[in-house]
């Protein structure tokens, strides 16, 4: 008895989780793939019509702008963030006095959520209220800037916001890493007279290669399901010229009653989650032979 | 696992129901009025539905504008447990008909005389298959504009009738230093000040051809491009900080004198009046559209359910909505007009009685247009395809030409 509970327990609680986890996630995405390729509107339709929906997808402006941005965006977002990220994580690992309280207030952000970042900024951006009227008020007649309202910078004001909230997280990350390379090699280095920039650049930093593709990993899985940031900062405006794929499909769904569009696009997302994460899970899974 | 959990709850609920009295109405009733007026307005009905011996469950779903609620009402339909009525307008009406989904109060409509009473072409929204599946609560009037009337009477400007008026009073208060236009750059109000421009550039037959036949040639014409390039002279009388303003902020403006004009929807009023100003003296309220009236009418669709009491929940909730009592307080709350013609308008102010003016006069000339940008003419695709155009056309600066190209193609892509 007792052995035949040692043998399946585990596996019985596992199980509804696991019945959970097949159902919900992978179940939902197949129903979602394939209602992708039906002609659903208000409610879903079963009868399959081929990819119109990917068709009608590619000719629109809206998708295109949305792709167009979460390039942008996830480029900037994901570059900006590891490298302010690194750079105060190295400010930070110079043995400073006060690195308890400083790591923490570079972290706090993260611990708000988007929303939150999102509002804060709209107001810290808007021409009429933020940044451009002080600097006006301060006797700067012409100083202007005015990123949020127009529609060929708006994105990059969601790109300052994004990094805002995340680089402390990555520099967090970082600092993980400094401390976990060998203090040994550090000080064999030091004593060969190598300068510090030098023993950051050829010898700390490449050993932590894993720290980097952890951090571009969560980044980026960041930047695609990005959505209640633009809802909070801009709305997707002005215009639609802050959609990203996330509020795309949000719009479709639940606004336009388009559950066919919305489908197809949740599709594209996933598509591109998955070109992402899958070599990384392949990397991180295959056996090592070393 | 979820169905059928729902099914035993649904089968429990029913077997409930049968051991009740049988046949006291019954009325889940799905909406988003959950605003001050709005809330106290459907409060009304509430009381009187349950003066009437019935029973009413109160389900308000607030949020996006109504797109919370109708996600909320796709759940339940798709459970099978729709609720007994829904607040509903327009297209989606007929959408969900087709859909299986509605039920019928044709048998209280004819007993109450609806064909008598209603507009022609409010009717048409009503009814699926030429019976009527919802009942209207009111009417409102999209195509306003709100005026401060300390700043025009200062200038020596009347209240705008038509986009030429309207251009030149601008152009004189840009001229004096006072901000023309208060608006809010969100898709939804842009689509707003779109209609308002095409009904009166363009016309009835146009607005009626363009945005609710969804004509090629019309929507390629040279009248569309004027509408346009109507759109790009109205950017230029808005201030630099529009982008995401809420309606509501935007009214403030005016209500306050930093900006002189405000197009947008008869709710605006309740704004003004809540801030204790007086229609007609304090603000003026004027139609661009040439004796067009663009309507946005709310009503209730009933849908499928089971069991007598709610059944009967939905005849006297379609009879009671009808009802004069209820649509003269209701539409007093919120700032729009009765649906039914016979209500008096002794008790409505200045505003609201024009209103039932120029609706009755619209009638005649059948001028009557569903509002497109308020989900009154179009499915949402549709409507949604050709906000998308208005909203990037007006936020960049796209040409006219480009503007109606894309037009036409989105238009074309979303049938």
């Amino acid at each position: 008895m007792t052995d035949w509970l040692e043998k399946h327990v585990p596996k019985l609680v596992l199980a509804p989780s696991l019945i959970a986890i097949f159902v919900f996630v992978y179940g939902f995405i197949g129903w979602t793939a394939y209602v992708s390729f039906t002609k659903s509107r208000l409610l879903p339709k079963y009868d399959l019509v081929g990819p119109i929906q990917y068709e009608k997808l590619a000719n629109s402006p809206r998708w295109e702008v949305a792709l167009t941005n979460l390039a942008i965006f996830g480029i900037l977002f994901i570059l900006f963030a590891m490298v302010i990220g690194l750079i105060l994580a190295i400010l930070l690992d110079q043995k400073i006095r006060t690195e308890g309280p400083l790591r923490t207030i570079y972290l706090y952000p993260m611990a708000l959520s988007f929303i939150v970042t999102g509002t804060a900024w709209k107001w810290i951006l808007n021409p009429g209220l933020g940044i451009e009227s002080v600097f006006r008020d301060m006797g700067f007649e012409n100083f202007t800037f005015d990123w949020l309202v127009n529609p060929d910078l708006a994105i990059y004001t969601v790109v300052i916001a994004g990094v805002w909230q995340s680089s402390g997280f990555v520099m967090a990350l970082f600092l993980a890493g400094l401390r976990s390379v060998d203090g040994e090699i550090i000080r064999a280095a030091m004593v060969d007279g190598i300068s510090t920039p030098r023993i950051y650049m050829s010898i700390i930093i490449p050993s932590m290669a894993p720290i980097f593709l952890s951090s571009f990993i969560v980044l980026s899985h960041l930047a695609i399901k990005s959505f209640d940031l633009v809802i909070a900062l801009t709305g997707g405006g002005p215009g639609y010229a802050t959609d990203l794929p996330a509020t795309f499909m949000y719009a479709m769904a639940f606004s336009r009653g388009d559950i066919g569009q919305a489908a197809s696009s949740a599709t594209v997302m996933m598509m591109i989650v998955t070109a992402i994460i899958v070599p990384y899970l392949y990397s991180e899974l295959r056996p090592r032979h070393d | 696992m979820m169905k059928k959990m729902l099914m035993v709850t649904s089968a429990l609920a029913l077997g409930l129901a049968t051991t009740a009295a049988k046949a006291d109405p019954e009325a889940e009733v799905l909406h988003w009025w959950t605003s001050g007026g709005e809330a106290a307005a459907v409060k009304v009905l509430m009381e009187e539905f349950n003066a009437n011996g019935g029973t009413w469950t109160d389900m308000p779903v607030a949020g996006g504008g109504g797109d919370a609620a109708m996600t909320a009402l796709r759940a339940r339909v798709l459970s099978g447990n729709a609720p007994t009525a829904v607040q509903l307008k327009g297209p989606s009406i007929q959408e969900w008909y087709e859909e299986g989904a509605l039920g019928n109060i044709q048998d209280v409509a004819e007993a109450e005389n609806w064909d008598e009473l209603l507009p022609e072409a409010i009717q048409y929204h009503l009814k699926c298959d030429g019976e009527y599946c919802a009942a209207p609560v009111n009417i409102h009037r999209i195509d306003w504009i709100w005026s401060n009337s300390d700043i025009l009477d200062e200038a020596g400007i009347e209240p705008p009738k038509n986009w030429d008026e309207f251009n030149a009073a601008a152009e004189k208060l840009q001229g004096m230093g006072i901000l023309p236009l208060a608006h809010g750059g969100q898709a939804w109000q842009d689509a707003t000040l779109f209609e308002a421009v095409a009904v009166g550039l363009g016309g009835p037959d146009f607005y009626r051809k363009a945005l609710v036949d969804l004509d090629q040639d019309a929507l390629k014409s040279d009248t569309m491009k004027q509408v346009f390039d109507q759109m790009r002279t109205l950017r230029g009388y808005v201030d630099d900080n529009f982008s995401g303003r809420d309606w509501n902020l935007a009214t403030a403006m005016v209500i306050n004198g930093e900006a002189a004009f405000q197009i947008m929807g008869d709710w605006a009023k309740g704004e003004f009046i809540a801030a204790g100003k007086e229609p007609g003296k304090d603000f003026y309220c004027s139609s661009p559209s040439g004796g067009a009236y663009l309507y946005n009418v709310d009503s209730f669709a009933f849908f499928n359910v089971d069991g007598e009491d709610r059944q009967a929940g939905q005849k006297l909730l379609a009879k009671l909505t009808m009802g004069e009592n209820f649509q003269k307080v209701f539409n007093l709350n919120k700032g729009s007009i009765p649906a039914r013609l016979d209500v008096s308008m002794d008790e409505f102010e200045f505003c609201g009685r024009q209103s039932n003016a120029d609706l009755n006069e619209a009638i005649d000339n059948g001028f009557l247009l569903p509002s497109y940008a308020h989900g009154m003419a179009l499915r949402g695709a549709q409507a949604g395809a050709i906000t998308d155009v208005v909203t990037a056309h007006f936020n960049s600066d796209m040409s006219a030409e480009q503007a109606v190209e894309q037009l036409a193609n989105a238009v074309a892509a979303s049938q």
